[in-house]
């Protein structure tokens, strides 16, 4: 028997989502953001979720649509604000959801030492100011450094360029981003790919995202463009 | 002291002069991290004696110009989520590979805007206190970048001075600022105060200290 990560139904890619799981979301901006998968999860109707990104959605489609349906409790990432996130400024106007602000990099970092086993790491980021708060100081050669914890998430929602059967992804220029690490530190790393490649890749040099990282992947062909679905008034459901 | 109003309000560079002096002090062969905005205009101005190498937070490394219409590509993008292009010798990583960049002292310039710089170095320019907190890449810039450039107007849209013996917004970093470039000078940020690298030559000396909190020297 082979393995076989390939799912043709959305509802079997999002089937074990549950009510209150944590969920990292990849993309910077549009760039490698799965919005079919998150318009997958406002289907599957889990709620009460924490949401891992780096944004927090733009117009009322992909995550900004997810907030929009009030699935989401808090959201965990470094840049909130977007030109038509108005869902999560609604709700967060309104003291309806949660937010944890975390300088990018610190952001990137946390994920990163999740899928590598790593606990928690020290940092200059962000001391001295209202974001060290609360976290405990070392100092290194002189030098004053925060500690930082992992950032660990249940399921992971990834949009790749090109998937194999494995799982072995590889991403288009700047929509890498965020994917590759969170695709690391989710227990179940759920991938939409524009193009899905049998049997395997031919150049294992290609592969950006080893097979291993990733349990489940779906081909979505042509996926939404958020900036011309927003100029052209797309919203979901 | 000139007690500084709407009327007094002197006029120094323009920004477009601003940016060429920043480009002017990145040297041959330099990584630089452009910030949103004001900053962006630095890359206009760099002469043909020299190559400098751009970074975008969101893992691009060789960070070229805006496409043309028909050549945009939704999936190329900089950390302002505005398309952009790519040069001969760029390369795309991800984002704890990009921010390594930054946080592992790798980038050698970063240029920022601001809303207050202090005396010693402090600056805020993420947070007025109020609305959606957002804080981007700024404090990873401010921690990693080798030296940290500031471009900003000397003062507030008010006319009050942004550069000041202590920040009252948050901060973005502690003691990170090297050196600010305004429409009224150049100045280094140094133990004994601001001093002088460069002054506009319509604006006194003594004007300059009246409109910066803290010393001034040359």
């Amino acid at each position: 028997m082979e393995i076989n990560k390939v799912k043709e139904k959305m509802t079997d890619l999002l089937s074990d989502v549950f009510d209150g799981a944590t969920i990292m979301v990849g993309g910077f901006g549009e760039a490698g953001s799965p919005i079919e998968l998150l318009h997958g999860l406002i289907d599957h109707g889990a709620k009460n979720l924490t949401i891992i990104a780096n944004n927090a959605g733009n117009g009322n489609i992909g995550l900004g649509a997810l907030i929009g349906q009030k699935q989401v409790k808090k959201v965990i990432c470094s840049f909130p604000r977007s030109p038509k996130g108005i869902t999560f400024a609604e709700q967060y106007n309104k003291g309806e959801i949660e937010l944890e602000v975390v300088p990018q990099g610190t952001l990137a970092e946390r994920i990163r030492a999740a899928g590598s086993g790593i606990p928690g790491f020290y940092t200059a980021t962000a001391v001295g100011t209202p974001l060290a708060e609360g976290k405990e100081e070392k100092i290194f050669n002189g030098k004053k450094y925060i500690l930082e914890e992992a950032l660990h998430a249940d399921f992971a929602l990834i949009k790749a360029e090109v998937s194999d059967r494995y799982g072995n992804l590889f991403y288009n220029k700047t929509a890498r981003n965020f994917n590759p690490i969170m695709s690391m530190a989710a227990k179940n790393t759920l991938v939409q790919a524009k193009k899905i490649v049998q049997p395997n890749f031919t150049n294992p040099e290609h592969v950006i995202t080893p097979g291993i990282f990733v349990q489940k992947v779906i081909e979505i062909k042509e996926p939404i463009i958020e900036t011309i679905a927003i100029e052209e008034g797309l919203t979901y459901p | 002291m000139i007690n500084i109003n709407s009327n007094n309000i002197l006029k120094g560079w323009d920004r477009n002069t601003i940016a060429e002096k920043i480009a002017n002090d990145l040297p041959h062969g330099s990584y630089v991290n452009l910030g949103i905005g004001m900053p962006e205009l630095v890359s206009q101005y760099i002469k043909d004696d020299r190559e400098i190498i751009y970074h975008s937070e969101n893992g691009l490394l060789g960070m070229g110009p805006s496409p043309n219409e028909n050549e945009i590509d939704y999936d190329l993008i900089n950390a302002g989520k505005k398309p952009v292009t790519i040069l001969p010798g760029g390369s795309f990583c991800h984002h704890a590979d990009s921010f390594s960049m930054i946080r592992g002292g790798h980038i050698d310039y970063c240029v920022l805007g601001a809303m207050e710089i202090s005396i010693k170095g402090d600056l805020a320019n993420w947070s007025t206190g109020k609305g959606i907190p957002a804080v981007g890449g700024a404090m990873d810039l401010v921690a990693g970048a080798k030296n940290v450039f500031v471009m900003t107007q000397h003062l507030t849209k008010e006319g009050k001075p942004k550069l000041v013996n202590e920040c009252s917004l948050p901060l973005t970093g502690a003691s990170v600022v090297s050196r600010v470039y305004t429409d009224y000078a150049v100045l280094d940020i140094t133990d004994n105060g601001f001093k002088v690298i460069k002054i506009a030559d319509d604006i006194p000396f003594e004007y300059l200290q009246s409109v910066t909190e803290g010393k001034v020297y040359q």
